[in-house]
């Protein structure tokens, strides 16, 4: 069975970001960027269910500038067999790239898309979800655990008091949360393998995907800062603090 | 204008958040309900006594198929008809839901936002909080999943809305609910409580852990933790602040043994008065926290429920 694993090029997670001077945006140029953390934990997932004989093959797929070439090589390095780059200086929002990637599964026939749950840059928490509407098919969000047998898939989900288990016939959308797995580093012999594994370059043009932006960025600020306050010697002090400066309690 | 505001709800009753959403789509116009899942026709009794809301569309559905993402967003899609927004809080449940249907209506959503500047110009976190970005909708209908923190929720009481049942689409089948594992708790919802706290990696370990909670029932404290409290195993995944976890904005955050990284600030930064107790004086936590005492939890968090049982 074939995964079709969708990978995201952010602001590497230890970064603070610094929104640009203008307020057009935040400042990527010259940016430790990296894959996003998410779909790390994909990758390594669609990894694992090669190595335990359920899987067969792994496309990752970017949609994203010419860059975006180095998080494909990181997720060939890890276990991704190819992958397919499409290319676009477009910004992009979950709708478009929802449709590209409906285009691709129709294309290479996927048992299984496994995405991050969201991207740590935009936050949107939306792709897997449209994707799975788009194609009409079941979907798990915020998996931390993944199981196939039987044409079919056992997930269990974080939700907000506890925990879900669906199950889906395949093909199906799943969406990777932070406890599915630790991903692992890619070894050097692997990354230098990843070289030599085929990317194919493609544009959304190509898919017939229309990429225009639905929404338009306004302005990007900085929230207000907060600044540090005192540090205390006693709990006696905090309490009285509490009590009777803040008078929270 | 009318606005659909898909509510959660617990066990039949509302969540203040869900009443943060309507307070919210308060400001877009006339405001219509729907609620599914069990309990359904409880909460929609809670819902029609919420002032401001219309009518109250309900789901009663017993096969356990209002728990599925694709049904539901199926009848988001299909009630899309009559609304200009629909609306929810930031819950695990809507972002599963609000952007499937986002995508069957040909919409890109717009999440977590924090402010309303017109009918399609909307103010959300991006990058965990470190920036705020004000967006245009070119949407004709416009799919939004609201900050609760950001608003401040509306009544409970006093409203009395009409009641309609809907029934839900069978969606593209191929998914079906096996069970759901909620954790119980005595304790105030996170998300809404006034007080949280918080406990990090320096709690050590599940044991240790619960020695927040003589300090949280001092305070009628919600408990929270940091992702590192959770990945090891101290708490359950649904006690995570944090831009993957909860957001929340208490009166009062006290963080235990938590070092401050961005992705935990980004779910508490909104608190009023933010307390730290860390040993490390330079953990980034102090640069966001109003008082902070540098010195060992354990020793510090006895001394604390001993100050509060005097003179309280
Ligand atoms: C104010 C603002 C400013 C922006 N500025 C820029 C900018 O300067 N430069 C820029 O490039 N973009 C910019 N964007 C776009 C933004 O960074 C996101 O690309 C877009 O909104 C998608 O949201 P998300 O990635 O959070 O999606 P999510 O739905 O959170 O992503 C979930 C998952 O979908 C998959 N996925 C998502 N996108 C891709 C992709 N492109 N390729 C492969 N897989 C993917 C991944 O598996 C990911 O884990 C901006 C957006 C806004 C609102
Ligand atoms: C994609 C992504 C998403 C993430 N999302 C989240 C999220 O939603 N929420 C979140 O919290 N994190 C999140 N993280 C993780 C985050 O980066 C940090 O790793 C995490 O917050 C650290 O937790 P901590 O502060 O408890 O642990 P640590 O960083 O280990 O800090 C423990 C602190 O306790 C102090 N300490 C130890 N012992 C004592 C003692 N006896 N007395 C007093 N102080 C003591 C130490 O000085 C230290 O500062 C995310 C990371 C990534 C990559």
């Amino acid at each position: 069975m074939k995964v079709l694993v969708p990978v995201k090029r952010v602001i590497d997670y230890n970064i603070k970001p610094r929104v640009k001077a203008d307020g057009s945006g935040v400042e990527t140029a010259g940016v430790k960027m990296s894959m996003n953390p998410f779909d790390e934990i994909a990758v390594e997932e669609a990894v694992r269910l090669k190595e335990k004989g359920v899987v067969s093959e792994i496309i990752a797929v970017s949609i994203g500038e010419a860059k975006a070439q180095d998080t494909l090589r990181t997720a060939m390095a890890m276990g991704a067999d190819r992958s397919i780059l499409v290319e676009t200086d477009v910004v992009t929002e979950p709708l478009a790239v929802a449709k590209v990637l409906k285009a691709l599964v129709e294309k290479e026939k996927p048992d299984l898309v496994i995405l991050g749950k969201q991207a740590i840059d935009d936050d949107m928490n939306a792709t897997g979800q449209m994707l799975a509407g788009l194609l009409d098919r079941p979907q798990a969000t915020f998996a931390s655990k993944v199981d196939v047998a039987d044409g079919a898939v056992t997930v269990t989900r974080e939700i907000d008091g506890g925990a879900q288990t669906i199950k889906l016939a395949l093909p199906a959308i799943i969406t990777a949360d932070l406890r599915l797995n630790e991903p692992r580093y890619a070894s050097l012999p692997n990354i230098m393998k990843a070289r030599k594994k085929p990317m194919e370059k493609i544009t959304p043009a190509d898919l017939g995907v229309d990429m225009t932006p639905r929404l338009s960025v306004i302005s990007v600020a900085e929230p207000p800062e907060r600044k540090a306050g005192i540090k205390l010697d006693s709990a006696a002090e905090l309490v009285s603090r509490l009590r009777n400066e803040a008078k929270v309690i | 204008m009318t606005v659909l505001v898909f509510l959660d709800h617990e066990g039949g009753v509302i969540r203040q958040a869900s009443r943060s959403a309507i307070a919210a789509a308060n400001r877009l116009g006339d405001v219509d309900v729907l609620v599914t899942g069990p309990d359904a026709a409880a909460a929609a009794k809670s819902a029609a006594a919420i002032p401001g809301v219309k009518k109250v569309l309900q789901v009663t559905d017993t096969t356990g198929s209002s728990e599925l993402a694709e049904p539901v967003a199926a009848l988001l899609a299909q009630l899309a008809d009559g609304y200009t927004h629909i609306l929810a809080t930031s819950s695990a449940t809507a972002k599963n839901v609000l952007p499937r249907a986002a995508a069957l209506l040909d919409v890109q959503p717009i999440p977590d936002i924090v402010a309303i500047n017109d009918a399609d110009t909307f103010v959300r976190p991006i990058y965990a909080g470190s920036a705020l970005a004000t967006v245009k909708s070119a949407d004709a209908k416009k799919v939004i999943t609201v900050r609760a923190s950001s608003f401040e929720p509306v009544a409970a009481e006093g409203g009395n809305a009409v009641i309609e049942d809907v029934a839900l689409p069978a969606g593209p089948g191929g998914s079906t609910f096996v069970s759901t594992e909620l954790s119980k708790s005595e304790r105030p919802e996170l998300e809404s409580a006034r007080v949280v706290v918080s406990g990090g990696n320096g709690m050590q370990n599940e044991e240790n852990f619960k020695l927040l909670e003589p300090l949280a029932d001092r305070l009628g404290a919600a408990i929270g933790a940091s992702r590192a409290a959770v990945d090891k195993g101290f708490v359950s995944n649904e006690y995570q602040v944090g831009q993957t976890g909860k957001i929340v904005a208490p009166e009062l955050y006290i963080a235990m043994g938590i070092s401050g990284a961005i992705q935990h600030l980004a779910g508490m930064k909104d608190s009023k008065v933010i307390v730290a107790v860390n040993k490390d004086p330079e953990a980034p936590i102090f640069q966001v926290a109003d008082y902070g005492i540098v010195g060992d939890l354990f020793t510090i968090l006895p001394q604390l429920e001993a100050e509060l049982d005097k003179a309280g």
